[in-house]
């Protein structure tokens, strides 16, 4: 946790000496919390004072890194316990769990399955994130066979999940480049697992049913020099799971207590879909870095993924297109122009709607600060005046023969002024984006 | 070991929805609602003494833009608000019924005050179970509906909505005269919940009958604003902000039905896989996701959902 001013202040020599180049070791101390100097300018600090700050930089949740190249999985360090607060900047991963006493053929036609869990929503990809691999049938040449499938179908990043050190040395190796998941250091057999952990250089789940119990497996493996966790607190209710991360992340962020300063990783417990989905996403929502699933139909998973999307999106800053004229369709310069606003949700739904009337048409989208239409408006940022701004700005004149311009029917209202201020002819489209086929099929009848 | 508990000192209020004989009503039961002196599902530093309960929404006028896959579980139900309401209580045990008064809206058939407030009755009637009423939005046309309402069900102790910062007088005085609980609502503004909450009491409303509709929005249509409003506001309410700490209700039927992804049909989207699951499991999920947030009453439309919604409310009470 980053200090203040004061509290390094507290670790300085306290004398004043200038060495520096500040006046006062205050003066020093506000430029360190400012992050604008660093520790070396004052030759008189202590070893002890050293250690302290360099504890005190290191985030208090520390960043997992889980595969390798554009696929690779990256979660913790994050900072607040309610996305209000700031924001979420990991977005929980999603996987999906194998086992190795599926046939081949099964494992490959499931990593099909998984590929094509990859949509796109509001301009953003949202996709499955990792391979879970189990080795029920708790034999290592089965499990190996299993694995190498997994890493021929796949770029996914893996887990490897076997409590046995033998079996889990040998997936490691034919799996070691693609920097996998270790699952799982127990109380059990932890020496051996950050044995693998360091030797490999593979993150490591720490694994245990208490609280209590996971802060002592933590403390033994960071004792063994294992320093990449992720912690898990086995199979158990809902609300005893959200107990669990609640205070993880709590502890974490309020106490800087190191042992719970790693991502967490949940299984979902429910078979059947629908409380599967319900499951996974209270945890999506509170806290968890991975989520693994069972089930891996694509209407199962999109709730998830969208949910992920929306819970971490930056609140200070909803996503937002550029404010400028999209074409849609085969556009001529008879094609109807619509304005809307530059929230991303509001643009998309737009465009969707506009591209299955296959009506060809120009969408402007006005700067409104992320703001969707009726907000937009109330705050000023969607009226009259900046919806001429913008068809002067990005010249719509140019692009068409006709000078109509449909706007959005929340804010009809605006059409005289509109009219006045910027000389189109003003129509008014419907309210909800799911009246526009049927109002652009209209248009011109 | 070392733990991090919170010692809340505020607490949600506790609303009662529904009067029997013994409350001069007419209902065969009651539903409590609030409560909680902790973050949702936090077990251990609070008391969660009411789970959340799922009304069943019923409209005054046969949908026009329900899928096929919404209509289906109720059949020409639909054509009665009142069958509609029965069959909700005595085929999908909907322990509330949630009658929205759309149909008085002058742009979906302008029905009269006085139709409506048959309706009320004869849904009074039909089922014993308690009501919430809720108006079409059209704030001079739910003045007088609402008002209707709330006279004809009166001593019934409904949950009728919804008052706004603009608009709350009339509602006010007709909830307090006839007994009933009132719903606040606010455009996914904290200060605004609050605002409103203030001016209601300032017109002698006791506080533990009023609920806040926070005004959510489907999952992926903004479900995320309503969710951080509801956070900050159960925080704010379990630290002593007693014009806040009320219980939510969500409109999560009407809302999460209006996605693509929820009624799209599957020669559109192939890719999103089977049209029926994922209909009734976007209305799941949109609930999940309030819940989440401290939702405390959910009204909901797909009888598979509220199903699958109230298994996953008796795993979270699950302690
Ligand atoms: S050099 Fe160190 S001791 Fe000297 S004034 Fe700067 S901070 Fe203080």
């Amino acid at each position: 946790m980053a200090l203040s001013g004061l509290e390094i202040y507290k670790l300085l020599p306290k004398t004043n000496c200038k060495k520096c180049g500040f006046p006062t070791c205050l003066a020093f101390a506000m430029q360190l919390a400012a992050k604008k100097v660093s520790l070396d300018k004052c030759p008189d600090v202590t070893e002890d004072a050293k250690r302290a700050l360099e504890s005190a930089a290191q985030p208090p949740i520390k960043l997992i890194t889980i595969g390798k190249g554009d696929e690779k999985l990256e979660i913790g360090n994050e900072t607040v316990l309610f996305r209000h607060e700031e924001k979420f900047y990991h977005p929980t991963g999603i996987g999906f769990l194998l086992e190795d006493t599926s046939s081949e053929q099964d494992l490959r036609k499931a990593l099909e399955e998984i590929k094509k869990l990859d949509f796109e929503r509001v301009g953003q990809r949202i996709k499955a994130n990792i391979i879970a691999l189990s080795c029920k049938s708790k034999d290592a040449s089965k499990f190996e066979a299993a694995l190498k499938v997994i890493l021929q179908g796949t770029n996914l990043p893996v887990a490897l999940m076997s409590d046995e050190p033998p079996i889990m040395e040998k997936a490691l190796e034919i799996s070691k480049d693609k920097n996998p998941l270790i699952y799982r250091a127990t109380s059990a057999n932890f020496k051996e697992m950050a044995k693998l952990s360091k030797a490999f250089k593979a993150p490591l789940v720490a694994s245990a049913p208490t609280l209590e119990e996971l802060e002592g497996l933590v403390k033994n493996l960071n004792a063994e020099g294992v320093q990449d966790i992720v912690l898990d607190t086995g199979e158990k209710g809902i609300a005893e799971k959200l107990w669990d991360f609640t205070q993880i992340r709590r502890l974490a962020l309020k106490k800087a207590f190191r042992p719970f300063g790693y991502p967490v990783i949940a299984f979902t417990k429910s078979e059947e879909p629908f409380q599967e989905t319900a499951e996974a996403s209270t945890y999506v929502a509170k806290y968890a870095g991975i989520v693994v699933l069972k089930n891996r139909n694509p209407w199962s998973t999109l709730p998830i993924l969208t949910l992920r999307q929306n819970i971490y999106t930056d609140p200070q800053k909803p996503l937002q297109v550029e404010a400028k004229i999209y074409e849609i369709g085969k556009v001529s310069d008879k094609s109807p122009v619509l304005v809307t606003t530059n929230f991303s949700l509001t643009y998309y739904t737009v465009e969707a709607e506009v591209e299955s009337s296959k009506v060809p048409s120009y969408i402007v989208s006005c700067d409104s600060e992320g703001m969707s239409v009726l907000t937009a408006w109330a705050a000023e940022k969607f009226t009259a005046e900046t919806i001429t701004k913008t068809l002067k700005r990005l010249g719509v004149k140019d692009k068409v023969s006709h000078k109509e311009v449909v706007i959005p029917g929340y804010v009809a209202v605006l059409s005289g002024k509109l009219e006045e201020e910027s000389g189109w002819k003003v129509t008014v489209g419907p309210r909800e984006a799911s009246g526009i086929p049927s109002f652009l099929k209209n248009l011109g009848k | 070991m070392e733990t991090s508990k919170q010692n809340w000192t505020g607490k949600i209020s506790v609303a009662t929805i529904g009067a029997t004989d013994k409350e001069g009503g007419t209902r065969s039961s009651q539903v409590t609602v609030g409560g909680e002196t902790t973050l949702p599902y936090l077990f251990k530093e609070g008391d969660i003494p009411n789970a959340p309960v799922i009304a069943m929404e019923v409209l005054d006028i046969e949908p026009t833009d329900w899928p096929d896959a919404l209509k289906k579980p109720f059949g020409d139900s639909l054509k009665d608000p009142v069958k509609w309401a029965v069959k909700c209580v005595e085929e999908y045990k909907a322990p509330l019924i949630s009658v929205k008064l759309i149909g008085t809206h002058p742009d979906f058939g302008n029905k009269s005050a006085a139709d409506s407030g048959k309706l009320i009755k004869d849904i009074l009637q039909a089922v014993k179970v308690p009501l919430i009423i809720l108006g079409s939005g059209d704030d001079e046309k739910d003045n007088v509906v609402l008002a209707k309402a709330s006279e004809v069900s009166k001593g019934e102790r409904c949950l009728i909505g919804d008052a706004t910062e603009k608009n709350y007088k009339t509602l006010t005085a007709s909830c307090l005269a006839d007994g009933h609980n009132i719903i606040g609502e606010s455009p996914i503004d904290i200060n605004i919940a609050k605002q409103v909450n203030i001016l209601i009491s300032e017109m002698g409303f006791p506080l533990d009958r009023i609920v806040i509709n926070p005004t959510i929005g489907a999952l992926g249509y903004g479900m995320e604003y309503a969710y951080s409003i509801m956070e900050r506001a159960r925080n704010a309410a379990l630290i002593g902000d007693k014009m806040l700490a009320m219980p939510f209700i969500c409109l999560v039927g009407q809302e999460a039905w209006r996605a693509k992804e929820a009624k799209a049909p599957s020669s559109e989207h192939p890719e999103w896989g089977d049209e029926y699951s994922r209909g009734v499991l976007w209305e799941i999920e949109t609930a999940v996701s309030v819940l989440v947030a401290g939702a405390d009453i959910l009204v909901m439309r797909h009888p598979k959902a509220i199903e699958e919604a109230k298994k996953y409310i008796d795993n979270l009470m699950r302690r």
